[in-house]
């Protein structure tokens, strides 16, 4: 688990980003990347593997590693620590490999 | 018509090398433009540096804070800056009646773009050196750079039962960063193998010659005096069913379980290659620091004319080291592209290279210490190698077995490599793995090939680019004359 430093609360409580992460509504930082956004609302995972289909989270928040993909309103394999929040963004587990959309 | 950005020096990446780079050669007259993935200045190293909500400056440190001193030189130098842009291909011009140069394909916010640059300067930095344990893709896992970044850029901590494993600088250091925002951590399981520092000892002088000597040892000293360190750690499991719940490690001979949520992992850093190994750039293995780097002269410069490569993606030295590696790759750089001369981009240079020099002082001492062990890095059994297509160590091995001599063959046999990932965080485990299993040299085994698009790239961002006349002519069927 994770959470944030109190002088970082501030921030939130002034100036909040929501969203929502699996339905759940969230409140975060403005500039917070997905994955922080993620990570601080206590979910480790963001994502069931494409072989495997076995839970993943977040691993090097760097765009290195590709393992924190999740859907973002709706698109699929959208790298949470590469995107900052937006207010109404919708914020999803993404189930294995993504589909071909028509 | 397509729109294209043309300038004389691009730079790829906005860390120490990029910014110092970026900022000498604008204010020597050279149309700079500097391309960075994230989407603010500092790289990792001091990632979020223009807006960190962790403004307490004790927490970070005076050596984060210190990367401030590049920004506003930077924003006043008159180079152009694109952050959030991902540079994905570098090709030789292919236009017809081409200006000298490469194309650059990039992205931003998922539109694909392309411009035109003369001289290209890569500072892609580093990333994690992979950590194959078994269970480090459980949730809960992480690279204590990824620890670090979360704390940078959101303030946001480990909370109760963290713990720490692995070597090397970084480490200490994110553990020291912790305790200095009132976060515990429960321990630190030191892989450093015994003995270490007396094979160090022989690159002491140069250590203790070092600017990050006295730091270093206060840093290490508060951490010790306040975190429980359990030393010479000889394996190392993270355990749980959907995510982690243990850890479990072995030092002589006996083995123990604790109870975390977090397991923060780290054993050094290796050169982010894929741009550069792509672009052509020749690369050989660092037989101390057991990873590829690309062949780097005194400028910069590499085989392939006209793109240089500064910073730690050149070679691991930290960064002091690559602020002052930028600032001589862009002298260079300016050189060739005739702004100075030859002996003013002698003269120039002097000071950073004096920098340079200090600056790399003592890292064969800490390279020696904290060289990360094998059973650390060439894993056995059913340990996860690629993480992207959930290869095994058993899989990689018995492939082996079967005769596949090297990385490319095994991509066509496993897969691993061949994700999302491209290859970072397992191209340097597959290498020595086979060239343990084979009995050879990691150089004679070689690395993945890499190719463009370097980043993943969806068909749509790419077929959003405007054609030009001469593209679309070339894939439509003309009549053909009578």
């Amino acid at each position: 688990m994770f959470n944030r430093l109190p002088e970082t609360q501030q921030a939130i409580i002034k100036r909040p980003v929501d969203l929502t992460i699996n339905g759940v509504a969230v409140q975060c930082r403005e500039g917070d990347s997905v994955a922080a956004a993620l990570i601080a609302a206590g979910f480790s995972e963001c994502r069931d593997t494409a072989v495997k289909e076995v839970p993943r989270g977040p691993f090097c928040m760097m765009g290195v590693c590709y393992d924190c993909l999740v859907m973002i309103d709706g698109q699929p394999n959208q790298q949470g620590c590469m995107i900052r929040v937006r207010a109404g963004m919708k914020v999803e587990r993404q189930h294995g490999a993504r589909e071909v959309q028509p | 018509m397509i729109e294209i950005t043309q300038c004389d020096l691009l730079i790829v990446g906005a860390g120490p090398a990029g910014l110092a780079a970026a900022t000498t050669a604008a204010k020597l007259g050279v149309k700079t433009l500097l391309l960075d993935e994230q989407l603010a200045p500092g790289g990792q190293i001091y990632r979020a540096i223009t807006e960190t909500p962790v403004q307490n400056r004790a927490i970070l440190g005076e050596d984060y804070w210190y990367g401030a001193s590049l920004v506003e030189p930077f924003k006043q130098s008159g180079a152009h800056y694109q952050p959030g842009a991902t540079v994905w291909a570098i090709a030789n011009h292919t236009a017809p009646d081409a200006v000298e140069g490469f194309e650059v394909g990039y992205s931003v916010a998922g539109q694909a773009r392309m411009l035109h640059a003369k001289h290209i300067l890569l500072a892609t930095g580093a990333q994690e050196r992979p950590f194959p344990i078994p269970g480090w893709t459980l949730p809960g896992v992480m690279t204590a750079g990824a620890a670090q970044i979360l704390l940078k850029s959101s303030g946001v901590v480990a909370g109760k039962r963290t713990v720490l494993a692995g070597s090397g600088p970084l480490l200490y250091l994110v553990a020291w960063q912790y305790l200095n925002a009132g976060i515990a951590v429960d321990a630190i399981l030191e892989t450093t193998p015994p003995g270490r520092l007396t094979k160090a000892l022989p690159h002491i002088w140069g250590f203790l010659r070092s600017p990050y000597l006295a730091k270093g040892l206060k840093l290490l000293r508060e951490v010790k005096s306040r975190v429980k360190i359990i030393k010479g750690v000889t394996s190392l499991e993270a355990l749980g069913q959907n995510k982690l719940e243990q850890v479990r490690y072995s030092v002589a001979g006996k083995t123990e379980t604790i109870a975390v949520d977090n397991l923060l992992l780290h054993q050094g850093v290796i050169p982010n290659i894929n741009l550069t190994q792509a672009a052509g750039v020749d690369q050989r293995w660092n037989k101390l620091l057991l990873c590829w780097e690309p062949v780097v002269d005194e400028w910069g410069n590499t085989n392939v004319e006209h793109i240089g490569v500064a910073g730690d993606g050149g070679g691991i030295g930290g960064a002091l080291a690559a602020e002052n590696g930028g600032r001589i790759a862009a002298y260079e750089a300016a050189m060739q592209l005739g702004s100075i001369v030859r002996a003013q981009r002698d003269t120039l240079s002097a000071p950073a290279r004096a920098q340079l020099e200090r600056a790399v002082r003592g890292r064969e001492f800490f390279d020696t210490l904290y060289q990360a062990p094998d059973q650390f890095r060439m894993p056995v059994g059913e340990t996860i190698v690629c993480r992207c297509e959930e290869i095994t160590a058993s899989q990689v091995r018995e492939t082996v077995k079967l005769g596949c001599p090297g990385p490319n063959q095994m991509k066509s046999f496993l897969r691993c490599g061949m994700g999302p990932c491209q290859g970072r965080f397992c191209s340097v485990t597959v290498t020595e793995m086979i060239a343990q299993e084979r009995g050879v040299s990691p150089e004679e085994v070689g690395h993945y090939r890499l190719r463009f698009p370097t980043k993943p790239l969806t068909l749509g961002e790419l077929a959003a680019l405007p054609q030009t006349d001469d593209s679309r002519k070339a894939v439509i069927r003309m009549k053909k004359p009578v």
